[in-house]
């Protein structure tokens, strides 16, 4: 069997799992066995990835197959990974394996909760081995709708409203997804529904220039792409801690991956018709999504906010169309993935204790919780790029990436992005100051106490992966930047 | 033919069983029409063809299977009727109700099956005309009896229409066989009018928008099990007939109705969904919800390709075990709980009935178009047909209307889960042929989607 089928099959036998649980404790059982097995898998695969491509292996995708699903429309269950999917699929399991611990003590109905959880990973494992569009856009779907359910019922404040403002606007995303792969099926000869043969064929001008804008918005409202991203701060806001850091730490990327994977790869002259369009709307992101944490005062909208901006650079890194920036564009999803939900972890920890989330009665925690405050401003050092940590590796490539583009507009926009970074250091300096340093001024919060060893552990994964990235960031970029070559020269040509 | 004379046999079986069996026999007649069209879907499982009558009933492989789906629907009907008739107000003419199901039944077989107008306009009456008399069930309840009222009257007058359309066919090609129609028919002016006026009348079976009038009423004063057989079966059925004739029929005017066609669907899909979103009776916000799914079912008929019967076949399988389903679960609550059927009464279902709250939720994700379940399969084959027929712009009209009944949908879950509430209704257990039922929905719906024999099978069988 494919290793890549694993991926699918093991969230599948959790699910199984979790439905025959009798108790918690089997439920954390299944849970914690799952995530590891995951974990293990990802990492095994990433290592033989690396190991076949270093042994001289040139296919685009390694480790294919596919086997026929539905004939009448060429719909096949096809797999396959390139650098780019693999390196997202050990984000993925990170993500699970530190969101189970993030939610150890999660109540009522711990065991419909990890059942949703599981079934939203088996959707985003799916989304990124597929080769297939009928069955990425499938694994997309399955990711979106337990998101429902899990901030429905598990979330706080406005969660009704957040939840189904999220479920909409996201469905909204993927009825014009659902119409553009339509377009591309059927402006590429309806042969075959697998991305690795239909860019060999060509489909016409006029398709590209009425489906690329679909595709790409589709996955961008996933992306948090500007006017769309509305849906991102109230959904991030009331989802419980391990649902915000799946969503914003994986799910998010689907749309950034589904961008260039799908609507960049098979329409590159869509992307050149609508390229500069899309570079106006997530340069608005990146700049926009930063000033609007500036004036937040509810951690969560802080992060949300500050995800928009980095989920839009991510987009604006890959509408350069230069091999640095779309490395750079990957590089950021791998980093902000690991720091969002880092933050999200900390902030559902901290909000689990304090019970408030408002920066304006939350002081001096650094002396109450020395290790979750140590944790945050970690996190927060990653988020405005400081050197040895994730994100400076990735803003400096998608910086230096973007202004190799020598086109006047693309540096002008460069250039405003580029102010994001010191925005970026504005918000995240005043929380850090205003929550962790000074004296605490609320008693009840004197007597509050610090991680216990379920939150360490997710903690100290993060740290570890985001700290491993910054520090040894070489291995890494050079799987993505021999994955990003065959997207980007289609492209150019 | 063999079908249809099987169907016959059962019926007169159970019509004699009825006046033979003392009262009460519920029970027995029940088992044995389940049985029988148990035996009827085992006899026709293999899709036959064949003529009778010189041409005027005309049988192809497609007609066969969807006779043995709309038989599979029946069955679960049947099943779920199990409480509701077991009452004491309705067990004794529990006979009458598998009589007048089965008839219509049988009116269908040769609705889809039929190779002349007048043969199939008998077979809409038959399945027209006891419907009323089971909509009208439980006469002294004001509103079933109201429904039965506005049901035949509408019934009657969606007749009449129809048949002013048919003598204007004969008026111009001057014959009511299908395949000698197609060769004279050409796209007059007069013949548009016809084709305008069948169109119409059978608009008002599949409750087309602006021919929906009655739907909303008759589900809501029907008894439960009546209007989930009129939401499925009558629909399904009508929606094949109108395929199979738009296509064999007028296929040369094919330019015209499509036209047509897309405007009606866009219309019905979106007054269908905005409706929807004001009801609270789940019944008649599932009468709502059927119209939707009626402007998507003829989504594949945009197609006018093999392909596309395929898909709207596939669709009506898929749309019968996932509509079953919610109509199986609104029957048991109903029967148990006082006849209530207010979505607000579902508020915090899931504390104290978790099983049938889940049955529920993946039967309207289902409908939904929510992936894995089979529903997501359904509806991008019938965008896909709809697609390849080029007509984008209403497939992308329709798809941001999945986005409105995906609201819709997400209310009902969103009180059975989310909704707080201290008096949810009590724990219960529904009758073990509910349960048997509800579980071959819930098969239905998980796996239809996920096997893709059945799609594969009805291409095939679309193709021969």
């Amino acid at each position: 069997m494919n290793i890549l089928s694993l991926f699918v099959l093991v969230p599948l036998l959790m699910l199984l799992g979790l439905w025959i649980a009798r108790n918690v404790n089997q439920v954390r059982g299944v849970m914690v066995a799952g995530s590891s097995i995951l974990l293990v898998l990802a990492a095994y695969l990433t290592v033989s990835y690396i190991g076949l491509r270093n042994g001289g292996a040139t296919d685009e995708m390694l480790f294919t197959d596919s086997i026929t699903w539905y004939a009448p429309l060429n719909i096949a269950y096809s797999v396959g990974v390139d650098g780019i999917s693999v390196v997202m699929l050990l984000l993925s399991s990170i993500i699970v394996f530190t969101g189970t611990f993030a939610s150890w003590k999660l109540k009522p109905m711990t065991k419909e909760y990890f059942l949703w959880f599981t079934l939203l990973s088996t959707g985003v494992f799916g989304f990124f081995i597929s080769t297939d569009l009928f069955t990425m856009f499938m694994f997309y779907e399955v990711a979106l709708i337990p998101m429902y359910l899990l901030i429905g019922v598990w979330g706080s404040g406005k969660k009704e409203y957040a939840a189904m403002k999220l479920t909409l606007m996201l469905m909204g995303g993927s009825a014009f997804l659902l119409i553009g792969i339509l377009g591309i099926y059927y402006g590429s000869g309806a042969e075959t529904m697998n991305i690795l043969e239909i860019v060999n064929k060509h489909i016409p001008t006029e398709y590209q220039r009425l489906f690329f804008p679909l595709v790409f918005l589709g996955f961008g409202v996933l992306g948090a792409l500007f006017p769309f991203h509305t849906w991102s701060p109230d959904g991030h806001a009331s989802a419980p801690t391990a649902v915000s850091m799946l969503h914003a730490g994986v799910l998010m990327k689907l749309g950034g991956y589904g961008c260039f994977r799908v609507a960049m790869y098979l329409m590159p002259t869509g992307a050149a018709i609508w390229g500069d369009f899309f570079l106006v709307l997530t340069t608005i992101s990146v700049v926009y999504g930063a000033f609007s944490a500036v004036v937040q005062t509810d951690l969560k909208y802080i992060n949300a906010y500050s995800s928009v901006s980095h989920c839009g650079l991510v987009l604006f890194a890959l509408l350069m169309m230069t091999r640095v920036s779309a490395t750079g564009a990957i590089l950021q999803m791998l980093s902000h993935g690991l720091m969002t939900a880092l933050f999200f972890a900390l902030i559902g920890m901290i909000y689990g204790r304090t019970h408030t989330r408002d920066i304006r009665q939350l002081s001096g925690l650094m002396k109450i919780m020395p290790f979750l405050a140590v944790g945050y401003v970690i996190a927060g050092l990653a988020n405005l790029g400081l050197p040895g940590l994730s994100g400076f590796i990735a803003e400096m490539t998608v910086f230096v990436g973007s202004f190799q583009n020598p086109d006047l507009f693309h540096r002008v926009c460069t250039i405003v992005a580029t102010m994001s970074i010191v925005i970026t250091a504005v918000y995240i300096l005043r929380v850090v100051g205003k929550i962790l340093y000074g004296t605490c001024k609320n008693p009840e919060h004197l007597k509050l106490t610090d991680a216990t060893w379920d939150e360490r552990l997710a903690v100290i994964c993060l740290i570890v992966a985001v700290a491993g990235l910054g520090l040894a960031p070489y291995w890494v970029s050079h799987v993505i930047s021999g994955s990003v070559e065959p997207i980007i020269s289609q492209l150019i040509h | 033919m063999q079908a249809e004379i099987s169907l016959a046999i059962i019926l007169i079986v159970v019509l004699v069983a009825d006046l033979v069996l003392k009262e009460p026999n519920h029970r027995a007649l029940q088992t044995l029409s389940c049985g029988l069209l148990i035996v009827q879907m085992v006899l026709n499982i293999v899709p036959t063809s064949g003529e009778a009558f010189g041409g005027m009933y005309h049988s192809t492989p497609m007609a066969s299977v969807v006779k043995t789906i709309l038989t599979m629907g029946t069955l679960l009907v049947f099943m779920q009727a199990d409480t509701w008739l077991s009452r004491k107000d309705t067990r004794f003419k529990a006979g009458e109700f598998y009589l007048l199901t089965l008839s219509t039944l049988l009116g269908m077989y040769y609705m889809v099956s039929a190779g002349n107008f007048l043969l199939f306009y008998v077979g809409l009456e038959l399945a027209s005309i006891p419907m009323a008399c089971l909509v009208a069930f439980d006469k002294f309840r004001h509103h079933s009896a109201e429904a039965g009222a506005k049901f035949i009257l509408n019934a009657m007058f969606s007749s009449g229409l129809m048949l002013y359309g048919l003598s204007l066919i004969y008026g111009t090609c001057g014959t009511m066989y299908f395949d000698d129609i197609v060769t004279i028919i050409s796209g007059t002016p007069l013949q548009i009018m016809a084709m305008v006026f069948f169109f119409a009348g059978l608009g008002f079976k599949i409750s087309l928008v602006p021919f929906h009038m009655w739907t909303p009423d008759t589900y809501q004063g029907a008894p439960t099990a009546v209007s989930a057989y009129l939401s499925v079966i009558s629909k399904g059925a009508a929606a094949f007939a109108l395929m199979s004739i738009l296509l064999k029929v007028f296929a040369p005017m094919v330019a015209s109705w499509e036209v047509m066609l897309g405007i009606v669907i866009v219309i019905t899909i979106t007054i269908a969904n905005i409706f929807a979103l004001l009801q609270k009776d789940l019944k008649r916000f599932m009468a709502y919800s059927s119209i939707s799914q009626a402007g998507y079912i003829m989504l594949a008929v945009m197609g006018a390709s093999a392909q596309g019967m395929a898909s709207l076949v596939y669709y009506v399988v898929v749309y019968i075990v996932a509509n079953l389903a919610v109509f199986g679960v609104i029957n048991t609550i109903e029967q148990n709980n006082d006849g209530t059927v207010d979505r607000d009464s579902y508020n915090g279902l899931y504390k104290t009935n978790p099983k049938l709250t889940f049955v529920m939720t993946l039967a309207l994700f289902s409908l939904a178009g929510i992936p894995p379940f089979a529903g997501f399969f359904s509806k991008f084959f019938v965008f896909a047909s709809a697609f390849h027929g080029g007509h984008w712009l209403v497939v992308f009209l329709a798809l941001v209307n999945t986005i409105i009944s995906l609201f819709y949908y997400l209310l009902i879950v969103k009180a059975m889960y989310i909704t707080p509430n201290d008096n949810p209704l009590p724990t219960f257990k529904s009758s073990a042929l509910t349960r048997a039922s509800l579980f071959i929905c819930l098969l239905g719906v998980i796996l239809l989607g996920i096997c893709s024999s059945v799609y594969q099978v009805l291409t095939n069988t679309a193709l021969l």
